[in-house]
This record gives structure tokens, sequence and C-alpha cells, in this order.
């Protein structure tokens, strides 16, 4: 029983002290986009050749990464909900908000499109989707496309669909609701980069294509932003700088626009 | 369907070929689920004692109580112990959100329950003229306590299996305390949840599997401690 005490106490020293021992870190919390794509397994190892400090990151949709910041868990954000992220640092939460990149979203249904909506804007596309009860899955998860989502809907002048039949709102990442709407044969909203992911996992045969883009309304703009240090006294703010001032940087911004999956863009670098 | 037969293949590839991240997880899961498991035995074996030893007031209450905590969710107890982790909660200055002792105490809170409910039902189907008798030999308390436990070692060894089985499979812990740390605290289920995320379904049932290799070792290794422990 001692033995097995002392082996107990000695492995959570020794996990305790490599924790202690290993250098700089930035723990962030960004959007599953980010993390889904495989763009953040790209950069992690570049900003640690550039800067030394090594990038932790949890993905988790905006809703959830925003409140890790209020509840100060993490150091810094990279997340994509415009209007959230100024409310977060008119709150006092958050401070130094940067525009990162941007890619689109694009809204995909079957190829049948039997709401008969291909090549319309957003809002039309969303009109008669909805006229037609013709199926949509939604992310339903308060994440940065969902949000997204969910401003369409009222700028197409609909209330949010809640409880129709014909209004699937999954609860899951991005590609999870993609499966769900290829299996039903229905609609969905899904940013470009995840889009394209999508694609390279089915090579063989798709089961859905873009119906609408290009619309100024699905614009998709990705920013970093600083956990305030006033908020979070115990973050670890000279690191969160440090991260977000080598995104903006010409070399890691050529990163992001050399990051391609079939040989397409996933985002697009726009720093100022 | 396809996926299935390529999992099985990438399986054997990741194993074979000595994959990091893979070897990261796998990393990741046996040191979580081995603190926690001793951590379950060394507290929730002699709780058990005591819960099917001695009769006390309010002894049922206690029982139903250890019993519907079986019955919690993962992501509820990981709700539960973040509360308390999180910088702004009461035990966040021990900065373990986001570790892997920080995910072996949720997943201590998750393994106890079967421990204690599994050794007191294990101590109360004992013969009761065991502890007259030991009592009659002169055995003080702790004698009696040790032999106890010693009678009903094949019982509590079941409930360590069981509790470790369900350590070693949950996600709801490992996803809200260690937050799918890539080399830190991504642990295999996190990792299977990350790759069906992404669409990435083998890959998805390879790690399922890396899982079962893991826990065939571990139950390898238990047996045979149990037979050297029997000779």
């Amino acid at each position: 029983m001692k033995q097995v005490i002392a082996g107990l106490t000695l492995a959570l020293m020794l996990l305790m002290t490599t924790a202690a021992l290993a250098g700089d870190t930035v723990m962030m919390a960004t959007t599953t986009s980010t993390d889904n794509t495989g763009l953040l397994d790209y950069l992690a190892p570049i900003f640690q050749a550039d800067t030394g400090v090594e990038l932790k990151w949890t993905a988790v949709g905006t809703g959830k990464a925003l409140a890790m910041g209020e509840n100060c868990d993490v150091d810094v954000l990279m997340v994509h909900a415009p209007d959230s992220e100024i409310k977060f640092v008119d709150a006092g939460f958050g401070e130094d908000r940067r525009l990162v990149m941007y890619n689109d979203f694009v809204i995909v249904g079957p190829e049948a499109d039997p709401a008969k909506v291909k090549g319309m804007t957003a809002a039309n596309a969303l009109k008669a989707i909805a006229a037609a009860k013709a199926g949509f899955a939604s992310r339903g998860d308060n994440s940065g496309t969902n949000k997204k989502e969910l401003s369409l809907w009222a700028g197409a002048g609909i209330a949010t669909p809640i409880k129709v039949e014909w209004y699937v709102e999954t609860g899951q990442g991005m590609i999870a609701t993609l499966n769900v709407a290829g299996e039903k044969g229905i609609y969905s909203m899904t940013d470009r980069g995840t889009w394209i992911k999508f694609e390279s996992t089915h090579p063989d045969s798709m089961p859905l294509v873009i119906i609408s883009e290009g619309d100024e309304a699905l614009f998709n703009q990705y920013s970093v932003m600083a956990v305030a240090p006033a908020h979070c006294p115990a973050v670890n703010n000279a690191m969160a700088l440090k991260y977000m001032d080598w995104i903006v940087t010409p070399a890691a911004q050529k990163a992001i626009a050399d990051f391609k999956l079939l040989g397409k863009p996933l985002f697009i670098p726009n720093a100022k | 369907m396809d996926y299935l037969a390529e999992g099985v293949v990438k399986a054997l590839y990741l194993l074979l070929h000595g994959n990091a991240e893979t070897y990261s997880a796998m990393g990741a899961t046996v040191s979580a689920s081995t603190l926690s498991i001793l951590a379950s035995l060394i507290l929730g074996a002699p709780l058990g004692f005591l819960l099917g030893h001695y009769d006390f007031p309010g002894r049922r209450a206690v029982r139903s109580f250890t019993d519907t905590m079986l019955c919690v969710p993962t992501v509820v107890i990981g709700l539960l112990v973040y509360a308390f982790l999180t910088r702004h909660g009461p035990l966040g200055s021990l900065g373990l959100l986001f570790t892997i002792p920080g995910i072996a105490l949720g997943q201590t809170v998750l393994g106890l329950p079967i421990v204690v409910a599994m050794t007191a039902t294990a101590v109360e189907g004992l013969d009761e003229r065991l502890s007259h008798t030991l009592m009659t030999l002169g055995a003080n308390r702790k004698q009696i306590f040790l032999t106890t436990l010693s009678e009903a070692r094949f019982a509590i060894a079941l409930a360590a299996v069981a509790a470790y089985g369900r350590i070693v499979s949950e996600i709801g812990i490992s996803m809200m305390i260690g937050g799918n740390i890539k080399w830190h605290t991504r642990t295999i289920t996190t990792a299977i949840a990350l790759e069906t995320g992404k669409g990435e379904f083998a890959m998805g049932i390879a790690l399922g599997l890396v899982l079962l290799v893991v826990a065939f070792g571990v139950n390898l290794l238990t047996s045979m401690l149990r037979r050297r422990a029997g000779k």
C-alpha cells in the first residue's frame, strides 16, 4: 500500500515538473474550423520555430471559446464572430482585437436542388428553402458559423426556424453537420475551409454541391484578441502578444496563404 | 462501410510505424487512467469496506447515494470539476485545468463510486462469521480490515477492472478538463472525437482499435499480477 502511494506521489510530481520545465507556452481557445482543416497543426510548428514559444490550443465553438476567455482559462482567442467579439471587448474581457484572415461561407445542398435556389443570393436562397420547406441542417451550437447562419435568416426577414420539421439542428461540428445534410439530402451552410476539407474526404462521390456563394453577406472574418489582463491577472499576456504580433507578420500571413488543400487556399490573410 | 476495413489496416500501421501522435495520445490515456484508477482504489476500497462492514445510521442513504453516482454522465462530471478547476474557480490556483492530473481528478470522481459500491457489496456478501472469528482470535481493527479486504480481493479486482473500463473509455471529462490539446492532453478518446469531427472515419476506427490494444495490455498485466499474488 505504502509503495503504491509513494509511486503515485512520484508520478504526480514527475508530471508537475515536466509541466513546469516546459518552455514558454501560450494557451489559445479557437474555433473548430481552424483545427478541423489542419491549419493550426501547420502553423504551430512554424510559430515555435520563429519565436521558441509553444502554441497550445483547444478547439471548441466560438461561444465556448469566448466563455473560456471570460473564465480566464486561456491567454488568447482566435474566433470568427465579429459581433460577439466586439461585445466581448466592450465588456472588458478581451482587448487588442486584430484581423487575421478571412474566407467565406457557402450554402451547399444536394445536386438535385429541390428548392431551385442555385445561383441565388444567400437571403433569397434561404427564403426559397424556407418556402419550399426543403430541409436545412444547422449547427445549432452557438458557434461562429451558427451565429452567422442565424443572422442570415434574420437578414432574409425570416423568423429563426425552430421546432419545424424541415430545420435540423445537429448540435455538432461542421463536418458532422455536413454529413447529416449529405445523408438526408438537405441544404446547409459552411465556411469554405471546412467545405474543401469535406471535399477532400469524399474523393469518389460528393453528396453535396455549392448552391450559393460569392455574396457579400457570406464574408467570414477571423480575428485574434488577448484575454484582458485587467480582467484576468493570471493570464500570460506577454505570450498572447507574442502570438498576436507573430500572426500578423508578413511571413506568417504568407504561410496562411500557402496553406492549401486540393490546390485551393482555405483562408485568405488580411491583417492590417 | 469501406472505412471499417480501412480502419483495421490503419490501426496496424499506426501501432507498427510508431506514429508519434498516436503514441502521445496513448501516453496521455495511460497516465491519466493509471493515476485515476490508483486514486479510486486507494480511496474507494477502504470507504467500501466501511460501508459494507459497519452498520451506522444513514448507511442505506449513503449506499443509495453511491449507487446513484454510478449513473452520473461523464460530461456532467466534466462540468462539475471544471467549475472548481477554472482559474475563477476555488481550485483555480492549482493550475490543473488542461493537464493530465486535472483529467485524472475528474476520472477519479467517475471511478470512485464504482469501487466503493462494488467493494461494499463484496464485503456485505462475506460470511458474517468471518469478523466474529477474527475477533475471537484476538485480531485488532487493522487486522480485521486487512483480512476482510483480502477475502474480498477477487471482487475488488473485478471492481478495479469495471472502473478502469469506464475510465479509459470516457470522453466527457477528458474533453472538458483536458481540452484535447495536441501533444499534451489529447487522449485516444478525444482524438477519436476529433478525427470523426474531421470526417476521417477510418482514423477514428483505427484509434478505437488502438484503445482496445491498450486495454488488453492492462488486463493482461493485472491478470499476471493476480496470478503472482495468488501463489
